[in-house]
């Protein structure tokens, strides 16, 4: 039996049989039908918009649609001078303001070539440690969301906001910070700062437990997740995914150690990658749980630090800042492990304005988000659900 | 085991009251469920969610709207009153409006044959369970008109996987409840709970009566479960996959009438399933020596409290398992249903059938 061709939607076969009898076979297969998942959907967390293809509950193929949320980063760069561009960054990945204002500020700051206090880089390892245990609070709490668990993200929520209480402290602002400047900290730290983030870590602690217990460890969403959305180490690799993702894939590459920045280099962490054990490496299940783990090593990195952090009497957080920022003609390209993978700035400066010529960001979501297409084949709309989730993308940064 | 002389005597007394050629009593009969699941569904089924709900989020819930926010379903129920009706154009008119309409009376009919206390029973039908089981698969068709009338795409899925998540979980649910029905030798709903009475309270119940009783049980909490689309078998509303599922597209009384047929069938499986292996309306407490604790709270009211706590029972552990688990997938739900508890369904109902011959 030999196919001699499909007409359109798949709905009518020709078919040579063995005897040499042609065949046509009318309606044999099932019509595809568009399904626009978004822009205003529950589980795609922001304005994303994927056409699928489906077949029933099968998603055929789906396609991701961008720009949203595009609001014209690169081409505000231009307009903005340097010190203007950091609350830009800030509403790039609102979930991780810190993380990404951090990586902007090493960028223009290796530009200018200048020295750092040594307090500033612990508090803002201090700070931007933190703002990743509340992104990933959130990705895990809403990765629950997706899969029918409500209560999970109201807990993640419970003790993020305190998190959120100890920046507001600190900068003035919940979400988009502004607070890492370049060449140093819009503020020092109040006095009772470690005392209160001690405090935090010592009552998060046992918390992440009652999460491992809440999903990891519930049978239903394992069942869910593991197996689900696979991704071999090799095509992550290809797709240049980074970050919670690509560690997923059983690949150990962590920027804080394989291009260590700020104050990295001297602290004692982990950078976990799933073992096997309780996920098939590569699947949803996987980057879950690489995020539960980086919670704790984000933990252990905070302790380190409040013990380790100079204390400098009559302290002056901008006393490194140049009266004018005016970087030498030259380019950079600055990355940092941000929350959701690597995000870098590449940088160019013509010497005498002091506003960048081009600025360029690199989105891990967005380039996380780019192998959509290949995990969603085949797969059922619940698992594409799944699928979504445990990418834990962040439209601000997919379209900047 | 003797019939309780004041069987149904409160409801028959009820229905024979005629004002002039008008059944008025009839009326009032048919409308005591419907009072008590709008009752219900305001209070214990909204607001007690939301409060249970809260409690296990480390929360609050409704707070402003009177005392501890007891008010607050009445202010929604007026914003859903003031809600424009939106009939999609390009929705088919007659289903559209027809499958809420259809959903509720299928939720609603159940209550014929449940027993109030045993005083009380809107029909005591010799075949109860079996109507019960059957009418409320009416809502299936409720669902599917108003999933394909919707004209929405997330709705028809919503529609297609209801259809084939309740008719699939009927079968194991049908048969936990033949066990029951085996124990008891009746389908009435109220001969359930009268053979279900005695001196000793609970011990007398057929899931503490039976060594058999609680594979049969459990399979029809979960059945029920899906059977009445509650977590984690609530893929046809699947909130974050399908948007609303079947009822994406309504909004206003069309939208409160899939909320209260959606608590009403709630307490309908409650209630079915503390009356086949819970007692129904008999009180659990035994009579200790001296302490005669079952005939002090046996009787007309009082077997209403216990039916009700006991339906309320079960609603709250519905909730309690809403509030914990993730949803199941598609296929994870059928195979639940066709590859563990029907074949369970099966050894539970030949092992009833063993112990009842040679017990």
């Amino acid at each position: 039996m030999q196919e001699l061709g499909k007409a359109e939607l798949n709905s009518t076969r020709i078919i040579r049989q063995d005897d040499n009898r042609v065949v046509i076979e009318k309606d044999l297969d099932t019509e595809y039908m568009v399904l626009s998942m978004g822009p205003q959907h529950p589980s795609t967390h922001g304005v994303l918009r994927l056409e699928c293809i489906t077949d029933g509950e099968v998603v055929v193929e789906a396609e991701p649609y961008l720009g949203y949320l595009h609001r014209c980063f690169e081409k505000y760069c231009e307009k903005v001078d340097y010190p203007g561009i950091v609350p830009y960054t800030d509403r790039m990945d609102y979930l991780a303001g810190m993380n990404t204002e951090l990586a902007f500020c090493l960028g223009v700051e290796k530009l200018l070539d200048i020295e750092i206090p040594r307090r500033v880089e612990f508090i803002r390892v201090i700070v931007s440690e933190l703002n990743r245990i509340a992104s990933h609070l959130v990705a895990i709490g809403t990765y629950g969301i997706d899969l029918g668990a409500f209560t999970p993200f109201l807990f993640c929520f419970r003790d993020r906001e305190h998190i959120l209480n100890l920046l507001e402290w600190i900068s003035g602002a919940r979400m988009l910070y502004n607070y890492i400047w370049i060449g140093g900290l819009s503020f020092d730290v109040p006095a009772d700062f470690k005392k209160r983030v001690a405090e935090f870590v010592t009552y998060f602690k046992p918390k992440t437990r009652e999460l491992q217990q809440l999903l990891t460890e519930n049978e239903i969403f394992v069942k869910r997740t593991r197996g689900v959305g696979m991704m071999p180490a090799e095509v992550a690799i290809n797709y240049a995914w980074s970050g919670p993702m690509l560690r997923g894939s059983g690949v150990k590459w962590d920027l804080r150690r394989n291009d260590p920045y700020s104050i990295y280099p001297e602290l004692d962490f982990d950078v976990p990658v799933p073992d096997g054990k309780l996920s098939d490496i590569g699947d949803s299940l996987s980057r879950h749980l690489v995020r539960a783990l980086e919670i704790e090593e984000s933990l252990k990195i905070i302790e380190q630090c409040l013990d380790k952090m100079p204390e400098v009497e009559g302290f002056n957080s901008r006393s490194a800042i140049p009266k004018k920022i005016r970087p030498k003609a030259g380019e950079v390209y600055a990355r940092a492990e941000n929350p959701r993978g690597e995000v870098g700035f590449y940088i160019v400066s013509d010497g005498k304005s002091t506003k960048p010529l081009r600025c360029k960001a690199r989105s891990s979501c967005f380039v996380n988000l780019a192998a959509m297409k290949d995990l969603s084949k085949g797969q059922l709309i619940p698992d594409l659900v799944a699928i979504i989730g445990s990418i834990d993308i962040v439209l601000g940064e997919v379209d900047r | 085991m003797s019939q309780s002389p004041s069987l149904n005597t409160w409801s028959d007394a009820l229905s024979g009251f005629h004002l002039g050629w008008f059944p008025l009593g009839l009326v009032i009969v048919a409308a005591i469920p419907l009072v008590f699941i709008a009752l219900y569904a305001l209070t214990y089924g909204v607001y007690g969610e939301r409060k249970i709900s809260a409690f296990m989020q480390d929360r609050l819930g409704p707070m402003e709207v009177g005392k501890w926010g007891i008010l607050q379903t009445l202010a929604d129920i007026l914003k859903l009153l003031q809600k424009e009706d939106i009939v999609p154009t390009a929705a088919d008119k007659f289903l559209f409006v027809i499958g809420p309409l259809v959903m509720f009376v299928g939720s609603f009919l159940a209550f014929a044959v449940l027993p109030f206390g045993p005083a009380f029973i809107g029909a005591d039908l010799n075949v109860g369970l079996f109507y019960a089981i059957g009418i409320v698969a009416l809502e299936v068709v409720g669902i599917l008109a108003s999933g394909w009338g919707s004209n929405n795409k997330w709705a028809l899925y919503g529609a297609v996987r209801s259809v084939a998540q309740i008719v699939s979980y009927e079968i194991p649910a049908s048969m936990a409840l033949l066990c029951g029905a085996m124990m008891s030798g009746t389908l009435s709903m109220q001969q359930f709970s009268v053979l279900q009475s005695g001196p000793y309270g609970f011990a007398h119940f057929y899931l503490f009566n039976n060594p058999i009783a609680w594979l049969p049980f459990i399979i029809y909490f979960i059945a029920s479960l899906a059977e009445t689309n509650r977590a984690p078998f609530d893929i046809p509303e699947a909130e974050s996959e399908l948007v609303a599922g079947f009822f994406t597209e309504y909004t206003g009384m069309k939208f409160a009438m899939f909320f209260l047929a959606e608590y009403g069938s709630m307490f309908m499986v409650s209630a079915v399933i503390s009356i086949v292996f819970l007692g129904g309306w008999n009180s659990p407490l035994p009579n200790i020596g001296g302490f005669a604790l079952n005939d002090l709270t046996n009787g007309p009211v009082w077997g209403a409290f216990w039916i009700i706590m006991k339906g309320f029972f079960f609603i709250f552990v519905q909730m309690w398992l809403r509030w914990t688990l993730p949803r199941l997938r598609v296929d994870q739900l059928m195979y639940l249903c066709w590859k563990v508890l029907t074949p369970f369904a099966f050894v539970a109902f030949v092992l009833t059938a063993i112990w009842e011959i040679y017990k």
